[in-house]
């Protein structure tokens, strides 16, 4: 379980979280919301020590993030940026940078990362691609990329922040599903996104986020009846039973 | 696979043209060995003049062209990694300047013993490398920003280095080839300690190629891998900063061989570091002494400064680079 207990963090002498508490179950999607800028990207970066941390901990499995070293920390937690660099490499090699926490002496992949890396690819559906050069990919397939070299680290804990990002709705739902497959096989999943209705879909537990602290954590059905939505972004979120499940919608706020 | 046997094919190609220009350029010059006579002289057979031409001209003068391109080419193909910027090369931002005036305040201190000289090429490229890399992360300006602030501090470090040459007519004597570059006057005491910075800063680098990769991806890909992003970025600047310096001290003032060497082979076999910076350290040989050998010949019995003829070459590369700079390192 991944355990966050009062987090202070920010950059320079900006303060962005201020005093986050939650818990990431295995085998759940963990999905943080909130506007722009509310500090979602900050905390899983201040949980990877991407971004220092001020006051507070990081516990996971009840061992406190700080004592580990980097390599230990890129073992359990497999991170996709936001924001990523495009070097011109091939897709392959890509995916296989993955295995970096695991390179022992003499500092090459062996062949185990090497199949590691292909299942990567397979399941993102991108080992076609191996030979291909990222930086000629779209921003899409290079999405899919970088989700297979987060695959690649056969973390425990996976954070993805925005990762349905440059994907068209049938790949987003299909990022979705290989989502579900990750929790189903225990992985602690945290998720950022932006969009609200597929996060409550796709989510066990929704962490409202706003102005660097956490509002409110819980089902999504819970985070529904709290009406924490509307206050938050100004905009309610209704729900309609369909065949096989519920669909949700957004709904216009009502102004004075 | 197809890529390995690529790289398999370009390398021994790359060492057998370095095989082959390394040895026109012992045989060729004022004096003309056969290849029957080289051999003979290189058996320890031969004339006395003659051996003393090949063991203290030719053979250091070669020696230095091969260890001046390996160490100028792959410095630049690092800190076009490092600094994700393809316009980078030592000569560019300021590191071979830095050196250069490093090796001028050496002079004019009169530290002019090999080791000294190299020692004080290297301070002066590290501390320029570490200006730049401390304004790019301070500062988070563009790419292209960084370029030009390197620029920027190459033209001050050279005016400085100019100065010194001004005030004090006994370095202006001693650093005259130095500034334009080339290697006519290398002599065993300065090769040597540096030949051995570069062979070791080689040796380091071609074992941390993945890391070197890793870095590339940008500071929260890499983090997220478990690089520890700043330390590496230093040792990389260093190691880089430490081949330019060296190269520096023994050929001087080069320019563009950490530009055109690494855009050449990133082109014939992409750019992991693994095959990118052993094709880089031998094609990089081969350019320079072949530039070199160009340059003691074409106009004999003059001799053009290799420098010179680099610059020639270089400039049209690098607005050639300008215009094309849409591949490369790009951002989501």
């Amino acid at each position: 379980m991944l355990e966050l207990k009062d987090l202070h963090a920010g950059y320079g002498r900006q303060e962005v979280l201020r005093g986050v508490s939650l818990c990431c179950h295995p085998g759940q999607i963990t999905t943080l919301i909130g506007q722009n800028g509310c500090g979602k990207s900050t905390l899983l970066k201040a949980v990877l020590g991407i971004v220092p941390v001020r006051r507070g901990e990081v516990l996971l499995d009840g061992c406190n993030l700080k004592d580990l070293s980097c390599t230990e920390i890129a073992k359990r937690i497999a991170y996709l940026a936001q924001g990523k660099s495009v070097p011109d490499i091939t897709v392959g090699r890509m995916v296989l940078h993955g295995r970096f926490p695991y390179l022992s002496y003499p500092r090459r992949y062996s062949r185990q990362d090497m199949e590691i890396a292909q299942d990567a690819m397979e399941q993102m559906g991108i080992s076609h691609l191996a030979q291909a050069r990222l930086a000629e990919l779209s921003g899409g397939m290079r999405q899919k990329v970088y989700i297979a070299m987060a695959l690649c680290q056969r973390s425990d804990v996976i954070f993805l922040d925005e990762p349905t990002t440059y994907l068209d709705i049938g790949q987003q739902w299909k990022l979705a599903d290989t989502v579900k497959a990750l929790a189903k096989s225990g992985k602690t999943v945290v998720l950022v996104l932006h969009d609200i209705l597929l996060a409550l879909k796709l989510s066990d537990r929704i962490a409202v986020m706003a102005d660097g602290r956490m509002e409110k954590a819980g089902t999504p059905a819970e985070i529904l009846r709290s009406n924490i939505l509307r206050e938050v972004y100004g905009v309610g979120v209704g729900q309609i039973a369909v065949p096989g499940g519920t669909e949700y919608y957004y709904e216009r706020s009502e102004r004075p | 696979m197809a890529s390995r046997k690529k790289f398999v094919c370009l390398l021994t190609g790359g060492i057998l043209a370095l095989a082959a220009v390394a040895f026109l350029s012992l045989s060729l010059g004022s004096v003309r060995f056969s290849p029957g006579e080289l051999f003979r002289l290189l058996g320890g057979n031969g004339s006395r003049i003659s051996t003393n031409i090949l063991l203290y001209s030719r053979l250091p003068r070669t020696a230095a062209c091969l260890l001046a391109g390996a160490a100028l080419a792959v410095a630049g193909a690092v800190l076009q990694n490092v600094l994700a910027n393809q316009l980078a090369s030592p000569s560019i931002i300021g590191v071979n300047a830095g050196a250069g005036l490093g090796v001028t305040v050496a002079c004019a201190l009169g530290a002019l013993s090999g080791f000294a000289v190299s020692a004080a090429a290297f301070l002066g490229s590290l501390i320029t490398v570490l200006l730049i890399a401390l304004f790019a992360r301070s500062t988070a300006v563009s790419k292209t920003t960084v370029i030009l602030s390197g620029v920027a501090l190459n033209s001050m470090l050279n005016a400085a280095s100019e100065s010194i040459a001004v005030l004090d007519p006994d370095v202006a004597m001693l650093t005259t080839e130095f500034r334009v570059g080339g290697f006519s006057s290398v002599s065993y005491p300065r090769l040597i300690p540096a030949g051995i910075m570069i062979l070791l800063a080689l040796a380091v680098l071609f074992t941390l190629c993945n890391e070197l990769d890793v870095v590339s991806l940008g500071d929260e890909t890499a983090q997220s891998v478990g690089l520890r992003v700043g330390k590496y970025r230093i040792l990389f600047l260093t190691l880089s900063a430490l081949l330019a310096g060296a190269a520096v001290s023994f050929a001087g003032l080069l320019g563009f061989i950490g530009l055109i060497v690494p855009h050449f082979v990133r082109r014939l076999i992409g750019n992991e570091s693994r095959r990118l910076l052993p094709l880089c350290a031998v094609f990089g040989g081969v350019f320079v002494c072949l530039c070199d050998l160009i340059s003691r010949l074409a106009f004999a019995p003059y001799e053009l400064p290799v420098g010179i003829l680099m610059a020639v070459m270089g400039c049209p590369v690098f607005v050639l680079l300008l215009l094309r700079l849409k591949g490369g390192h790009r951002h989501a």
